[in-house]
């Protein structure tokens, strides 16, 4: 097996520029000002926000109303992922997958890195069903999940790509996609995982987000 | 006989229900869709019923359909990548003027005299350098392999401005390229290399550090640079899991070495198992996708006493580099607000761009002289096919054959006439056009494949043996309104040769008297181990054998000096995966059975274009090297998703059939 043998790690200090970032945007509902007055770091940074991170309202797991871009993804480094309480196949082997990650993401859970969870059956998972799935695996604070209106969910579904091009597969809910999305927001890095990928693997791609200076070779 | 796409021979009953099955499906797809208001709704069709205009259909890298979204007070837009199998109503790109520009030929790479400090045999970490291992090749023959070799490169990769076209309807772009001292360049210099001429690269991570935030949008400013084709140990190779930051270098030892030198053809290799057109670009493990539509790309030309590069001399080519021009074809987006290049960070498919490049400059002109010269074709991706065309927009109904001499740039045994090759990304063809019959005319290299989303061409009629010739669900959602192959002068014209008028001399072999370039080494010898791989989604999830890229678990172990027959299969009815495989070539011994036809079948390979229901039986010699490579598809998009799989070259192989 091979091992990392050779790190440089950022460690507190690599949060500080998301800070400024942040700041940097005067709010995700400001107005494209166009060419003269927005860098094209800033403007891309709300093309992403409006095609792909729309702020639309959800209920936590807590029955709290945030906002999706606003309170979840604003400034963060996140891993957005889809289930539904009663999907008996990937939904199960992918959360508690996820419960695997959250444990070797240690302090950096809910302090540097927030797992976000989103239904997609709104009508079957309310607040009290996602509530209970969520304490099945065993989340800790930091994991958030999310039910809302469905129309909603599905801009956020759409929105990072978690779609088929086959509309008939689209709609199929049991053949949903099974990626967990993960990105660092301000500094505009994207990327995925399957979300059956192995967790320690998993946990190491996130790390690379919350130290995107990090070197890494494998030993062959 | 009858058999499934995993190569078992199955009853007729059995495969007439898996037949029934995929028509039923296609059907049930087709019911719901194909009505003439569907289309019409969909843009497809005007109200008089003629297919709209050639642009609506072109496919786009983003979408546009309303959403409610409260954050965004400007224009509503979805991501809308792909959404369905038939674009709706897209975002495009600014119009740019094309043809304004002349094609720009890179430049040679500059070697340096020296490099500071000095290369050492070890990972030099305490300056900085990231590398997995020793160099290997020093330590089989240190007298031809030095650990300085006299051929030595400094590449730095930076981030710089350039216009892609002096229209002025699109801005100044700010991308990455390859700086050897000459300045920055994308694609980068072309390396001139030699057999016999052993070179290492020193490659810089000189990009802006991550968290200064000026990340235009895309891209993980860190690297690994693979040499794609090369025949290259290891730690030189460029893997994936090995990336490094602003900062740090890595020193990559390129032997230039023929296949068997320290094997079944010592010491100088198997002449048969040259190559001539390979590539570098980056392969950043997950980012691979938006580094390379940034702009890390370029050519490595290798050349021996056959290939000469010097048309009076060997095989007679086309000299390099005057009638001899490397092409890198990339299709990318540009947001009509900023027009800036944007890249769909959210995308799982595959990503299509409406706007074309070729060598960096949008839809450039070549003035060329009445003779024959010689193109590389690379297709840079990230997800598009290209069938490439000459088109006389004078003469439409003429076929304008020309040769095709190379497949990834590996030289076929001789020439073979075609009317159109097809390439997918990071495959390369080398072809000798003969532009005398045109003397005085303007011509156009063009697109005429017809592809409407990431998943692959909307048919692959032509490739795909009789038994499987169902095409992609898309293709029959669309049905006869989507040839697999566009009218000429209908698809995208990428590249304008304005041909000189008189005569010229011209030195270079005609390809119709029919010289010989290497042979095939012979694919007879017994497999030690036939492995089968599986190219599939699951829950949206690409992957390999049902298992997913880990950057710490190698899949399966070859053995070092031995043959392996590898079967890909794709279940996916849909999907068209460009697989690639490291540190070897490859043959392509069978597609669901039968001997490859198509012409770029029939050469070696780096990249093998896996279609829809398709079993394709390979063949390799893993030799000399020892460590890691992966395999993957170079759709860059289904490759950062996961479609890879790392494996090594050990001493003992393992007996895993399916890894």
């Amino acid at each position: 097996m091979a091992d990392i043998s050779r790190r440089k790690l950022l460690g507190g200090t690599a949060l500080t520029p998301f800070a400024a970032a942040a700041g940097s945007l005067s709010g995700a509902g400001s107005k494209a000002t166009g060419r003269s007055e927005a860098t094209p770091s800033e403007l891309a940074r709300r093309r992403i926000q409006r095609l792909h991170l729309p702020n639309v309202p959800l209920i936590t797991h807590e029955g709290k109303q945030v906002m999706f871009y606003d309170d979840l993804v604003k400034g963060k480094v996140v891993t957005l992922n889809f289930f539904f309480a009663k999907c008996d196949e990937i939904c199960p082997r992918v959360t508690a997958n996820l419960a695997k990650v959250q444990k070797l993401l240690g302090a950096d859970l809910g302090t540097k890195l927030f797992m976000y969870s989103f239904t997609l059956k709104p009508e079957e998972d309310d607040v009290r069903a996602i509530k209970s799935f969520r304490e099945m695996f065993g989340a800790r604070p930091g994991w958030t999940f999310l039910t809302g209106k469905a129309e909603n969910l599905e801009l956020i579904r759409k929105g990072i790509g978690f779609k088929y091009p086959d509309p008939a597969i689209d709609g199929d809910k049991t053949q949903h996609i099974g990626n967990v999305r993960y990105g660092n927001e301000p500094l505009m890095l994207w990327a995925a995982c399957p979300g059956m990928a192995h967790a320690e693997y998993l946990a190491e791609s996130l790390s690379w987000m919350l130290r995107p200076e990090t070197n890494r070779i494998q030993s062959s | 006989m009858y058999f499934n796409v995993f190569g078992e021979k199955v009853s007729r009953a059995r495969y007439r229900e898996m037949v029934d099955a995929a028509k039923n499906r296609r059907e049930l797809i087709a019911a719901g869709l194909t009505s003439r208001r569907d289309l019409c709704k969909m843009g497809l069709l005007t109200a008089g019923g003629m297919l709209v205009a050639k642009r609506g259909l072109s496919a786009r890298a983003y979408g546009q359909v309303q959403t409610n979204n409260p954050a965004s007070s400007g224009s509503n837009n979805s991501p809308g990548t792909n959404q369905n199998c038939v674009p709706g109503n897209q975002t495009q790109s600014p119009v740019i003027t094309p043809f304004l520009d002349p094609l720009v030929v890179m430049p040679m790479a500059q070697p340096v005299s020296s490099l500071t400090p000095t290369p050492t045999e070890n990972p030099n970490t305490g300056a900085g350098e990231v590398r997995a291992a020793p160099f290997q090749a020093p330590l089989i023959d240190p007298v031809r392999f030095p650990v300085v070799p006299s051929t030595l490169y400094n590449f730095n990769q930076r981030q710089f401005t350039v216009n892609q076209t002096s229209d002025p309807a699109l801005p100044p772009q700010t991308i990455w390229g390859f700086d050897d001292g000459t300045g920055t360049r994308s694609p980068g210099p072309t390396y001139h290399a030699f057999y016999g001429r052993p070179q290492l690269t020193r490659n810089i991570n000189s990009l802006p550090p991550v968290t200064q935030l000026n990340n235009t949008g895309f891209g993980m400013p860190s690297v690994t640079t693979h040499l794609h084709n090369a025949h290259n140990p290891s730690e030189s190779d460029g893997n994936p899991c090995d990336f490094y930051t602003s900062g740090h270098f890595c020193d990559q030892y390129y032997p230039n070495v023929l296949a068997g030198f320290n094997s079944d053809h010592a010491p100088h290799g198997d002449i048969n198992e040259s190559l001539s057109t390979l590539w570098y670009h980056d392969h950043r493990v997950d980012f691979t996708s938006q580094n390379t539509y940034k702009g890390l790309v370029g050519f490595y030309c290798l050349f021996n006493q056959l290939d000469t590069g010097n048309e009076g001399t060997g095989f007679h080519l086309p000299g390099f580099p005057q009638f001899d021009i490397p092409l890198a074809f990339a299709d990318r987006v540009y947001d009509p607000e900023s027009g800036q290049m944007v890249f769909d960070l959210f995308n799982l498919d595959g990503i299509l761009g409406d706007t074309f490049l070729v060598n960096g400059k949008i839809q450039p002109f070549f003035q060329v002289q009445p003779r024959r010269y010689r193109f590389r074709l690379l297709d840079t991706g990230p997800s598009r096919f290209y069938e490439f065309f000459l088109t006389d927009l004078n003469n439409l109904s003429a076929t304008n054959p020309y040769w095709l001499i190379g497949t990834d740039g590996n030289l076929l045994p001789s020439p073979i006439q075609i009317q159109s090759v097809r390439v997918g990304p990071a495959e390369r063809v080398d072809v000798i056009i003969d532009f005398s019959k045109f003397a005085g005319k303007t011509i156009y290299l063009e697109n005429r494949l017809n592809q409407i989303n990431g998943q692959g061409p909307v048919a692959v009629d032509s490739q795909v043996a009789a038994q499987n010739s169902s095409s992609t669900e898309c293709s029959s959602v669309l049905n006869s309104n989507q040839p697999a192959i566009l009218p000429a002068g209908t698809g995208n014209r990428l590249l304008q040769f304005q041909v000189s008028s008189g005569r010229v001399s011209d030195g270079s072999v005609d390809p119709a008297t029919n010289p010989t370039f290497y042979q095939l080494p012979n694919t007879k010898a017994e497999p030690r181990i036939v492995r089968t791989f599986k190219f599939d989604r699951l829950n949206g999830q690409w992957s390999i054998n049902g298992q997913f890229m880990d950057c710490n678990q190698f899949r399966f172990a070859v053995q070092q000096n031995s043959v392996e027959q590898w079967l890909l299969t794709n279940l996916t009815g849909d999907w068209t995966h460009p697989v690639h495989i490291h540190l070897e070539e490859h043959q392509i011994l069978s597609r669901n059975r039968a001997a490859p036809t198509v012409p770029a079948d029939t050469g070696r390979k780096d990249v093998t274009q896996l279609h829809p229901n398709e079993r394709v039986q390979l063949f390799f010699r893993f030799r000399d090297w020892m460590g890691k490579y992966p395999i993957h598809c170079h759709n860059v998009v289904h490759e950062d998703h996961a479609m890879m799989a790392l494996w090594h070259v050990v001493a003992q192989g393992d007996h895993v059939l399916v890894p």
